[in-house]
């Protein structure tokens, strides 16, 4: 497994990755699997002792880990690690960042080169909305760009 | 340069941001032909870039934010459809222009032309938040409350490669209206709003969602009555966070957010959002006085001057010369302004194809709105052009220069302002050919004294079930369906997408083409025998029924 930071937090290696169901049995779990249909607010009794979220995407088009994430960041105040997995794109790095995600597992085929994550993060100078990061007005109007 | 009026003006940044949006997609069409992206992968890439593989070949739909353009993107336009596709371009129902025979290598070109003039394809497709939609006489119409432009440029903004809204269960739609006459058929879509003014004197929003048409119509219900604008931003992102996170997406025909709205009813739906709301970090998505002001600046206002007598001169000419009355009955609306007027030029010649524009008469398109209307030119959802701002004195020499290139015809609102889709002669989804029917029709209704005589009547044409010829909305409506590998059309009447928006309904069972067309001329032969003085066909329809209408329509099938 090949993971790719997007620089806000270091990547963390867990052994022990339980589903949402088996975090109330599991006290030692410190990383748990969301898969794309499962309520990120189920979290909530476990936060202060979760450090990794793994987001699973079935594929790429599913957009629903995205909502996820920003459920995670700005609902439930998730401080630690969120890690996207299964079938993204570098296309999806910017956006991935942009909604709280820490991480990637990259894909093991032409989609898993990190010189594309790399380029993606770096390919738009704004941005017209606000996320979940720390950005500053680039004015007039919405225009936004993150803090240095 | 100057600023534009009428739309958003670009600099250096907004510039920038077209370019990283072109190279990204250059990396996209490069990786695909290197194979490290799938077909699968590449599709979704390339539609949010408005790039569709039709039946033969590719095309490029180009956006119109919120329909309005300059004369110098219209131009840009023009010389696009001369260079790479075959001398003309097409004016859709979402007030964006596509070209039809696109070649995949020569599209990262295409963009950069684009660019040049600050247009570009973004988002004109896709399971994403779609080209916003606004009212083609914003900021001109004496009818107006608010003018929608400023807040259609800031959803369009807000809108654009949005983190989390660009995977959606399927594409979004949103238009905006600032006038108390709907003109954006706002309930049919997904997201319709409309602006009035608040006691503060910001705007405030009424908001619609779940409306839609495709193969499921529905009439969008009222979500919220009164949105404050500071809170915009963060309604819209409640209403889509609740759908992007529970819309089908094991279905795409169950995939809009209609079905979910339908699926769990406007209360629940509407406590969902108040729910997301109660959650969000409302200041970070606050929508100020200030973002909303800097946007405005970006936006040149018209110097309307007049001479006093402009009025009396259009008066005057249009006793002297019954043609052009007849032009300025239909195809013109009340300016805020007692000096000017509104002119909706026609792309709806008799016996041609709706909604489609040559090189030549777009070029003269552009010239004439320098010379008549500030440079600027709006694209309606009704795949009409828009003047926006036409001194009234000078109304016939504008109407004469239409003349000299087909574009005078006197039908906007009448039963020749045919909208249809590009049907079986393009599209890969199509049942049935719309544009022969629609041009047929035409043909058959041509004489504009018996347009007029018959009054407003809207007839809208869809090739298959997914509307986007919009026929649910039509007065008159036709369908295209497939019948032992023959086209028929359905025929269906009563629909509207203005105020007091309803779907049509069956009329009877469908009709091979040319019969169909003849059935319609029985159709509106028996609304004029049954009207009573002043009664438009809608009024007829509702004061009696299908019944005779249906006996006239089939009597000789």
């Amino acid at each position: 497994m090949k993971l790719f930071e997007f620089g806000e937090r270091t990547a963390q290696v867990h052994d022990v990755l339980v589903t949402v169901e088996e975090l109330a049995e599991r006290d030692d779990a410190r990383a748990v699997l969301l898969e794309s249909a499962d309520d990120p607010a189920l979290l909530r009794p476990y936060l202060n002792r979760l450090d990794l979220v793994v987001l699973r995407f079935p594929i790429f088009r599913d957009g629903r880990g995205f909502t996820q994430a920003r459920e995670l960041r700005e609902y439930l105040r998730f401080s630690g690690e969120i890690r996207a997995e299964g079938h993204i794109l570098p296309d999806q790095a910017a956006f991935l960042r942009r909604c709280g995600v820490d991480s990637v597992v990259l894909p093991k085929n032409g989609n898993g080169d990190p010189d594309l994550w790399e380029k993606q993060l770096r390919q738009f100078p704004v941005a017209y909305q606000r996320s979940v990061l720390s950005e500053l007005p680039v004015g007039p109007g919405l225009r936004v760009e993150e803090a240095s | 340069m100057s600023v534009p009026v009428g739309h958003y003006q670009y600099d250096r940044i907004d510039r920038d941001f077209l370019q990283a949006r072109i190279a990204e997609f250059e990396g996209q069409v490069k990786r695909r032909l290197d194979g490290t992206l799938s077909e699968d992968e590449f599709k979704p890439l390339r539609l949010m870039n408005g790039l569709y593989l039709q039946l033969h070949a590719y095309m490029l739909r180009v956006a119109i934010p919120y329909g309005i353009l300059d004369s110098r993107q219209l131009r840009k336009l023009g010389e696009i459809a001369r260079r790479y596709d075959r001398d003309y371009g097409h004016f859709t129902t979402r007030q964006n222009i596509q070209f039809n025979w696109i070649r995949l290598e020569d599209t990262p070109d295409i963009l950069r032309e684009l660019a040049e003039v600050d247009m570009h394809a973004i988002q004109t497709s896709g399971n994403c938040i779609r080209n916003v939609t606004s009212d083609e006489y914003a900021g001109a119409a004496a009818d107006e409350l608010v003018d929608p432009r400023v807040h259609a440029e800031v959803l369009r903004q807000w809108s654009t490669l949005h983190p989390e809204f660009t995977f959606l269960p399927r594409k979004f739609k949103i238009a905006i209206s600032g006038s108390p006459n709907d003109r954006v058929a706002a309930r049919f879509h997904d997201i319709g709003i409309l602006a009035r003014p608040g006691e503060d004197g910001a705007p405030v929003f009424r908001i619609f969602v779940g409306g839609g048409l495709g193969r499921t119509p529905v009439i969008g219900e009222e979500l919220f009555d009164s949105v404050r604008e500071e809170h915009l931003l963060a309604t819209l992102e409640a209403i889509l966070r609740v759908y992007n996170a529970h819309g089908r997406r094991d279905n795409i025909y169950k995939a809009r957010i209609k079905i979910l709205v339908q699926a769990i009813g406007v209360e629940a739906y509407r406590e969902a959002v108040e729910a997301e709301l109660g959650q969000m970090e409302l200041d970070r998505y606050r929508l100020t006085p200030e973002a909303v002001a800097a946007i405005r600046a970006r936006f040149a206002v018209p110097l309307l001057e007049a001479p006093d007598d402009a009025d009396a001169v259009l008066t005057q000419q249009r006793r002297d010369d019954p043609l052009f009355d007849r032009w300025v009955r239909s195809n013109t609306h009340v300016h805020r302004d007692p000096g000017h007027i509104i002119a909706t030029i026609s792309l709806k010649p008799a016996g041609g194809i709706p909604g489609d524009a040559t090189s030549a008469q777009i070029g003269r398109l552009a010239d004439l709105a320098d010379a008549y209307s500030f440079g600027e030119i709006r694209i309606t959802h009704l795949q009409n052009v828009v003047l926006g701002h036409v001194r009234k004195d000078r109304l016939r020499d504008l109407w004469l220069g239409l003349s000299e290139v087909g574009l005078a015809e006197a039908n906007i609102g009448l039963i020749g302002d045919i909208v249809a889709c590009p049907g079986l002669d393009y599209c890969a989804l199509a049942n049935a050919r719309s544009i022969p029917i629609a041009q047929k029709l035409g043909a058959r209704f041509a004489d504009t004294a018996l347009q007029a005589e018959i009054g407003a009547l809207r007839i809208n044409i869809s090739g298959c079930i997914n509307a986007c010829g919009h026929h649910h909305a039509g007065h008159i409506g036709l369908l295209g369906v497939d019948k032992r590998g023959e086209e028929f059309f359905q025929l269906t009447v009563g629909g509207r997408a203005e105020n007091g928006a309803a779907l049509g309904t069956i009329l009877g069972a469908a009709l091979p083409e040319d019969e169909t067309v003849d059935a319609i001329a029985r159709l509106v032969d028996c609304y004029l025998g049954l009207r009573e003085s002043g009664e438009t066909f809608l009024e007829t329809l509702t004061r009696l029924g299908h019944e005779p209408f249906r006996e006239a329509a089939y009597e000789a099938v």
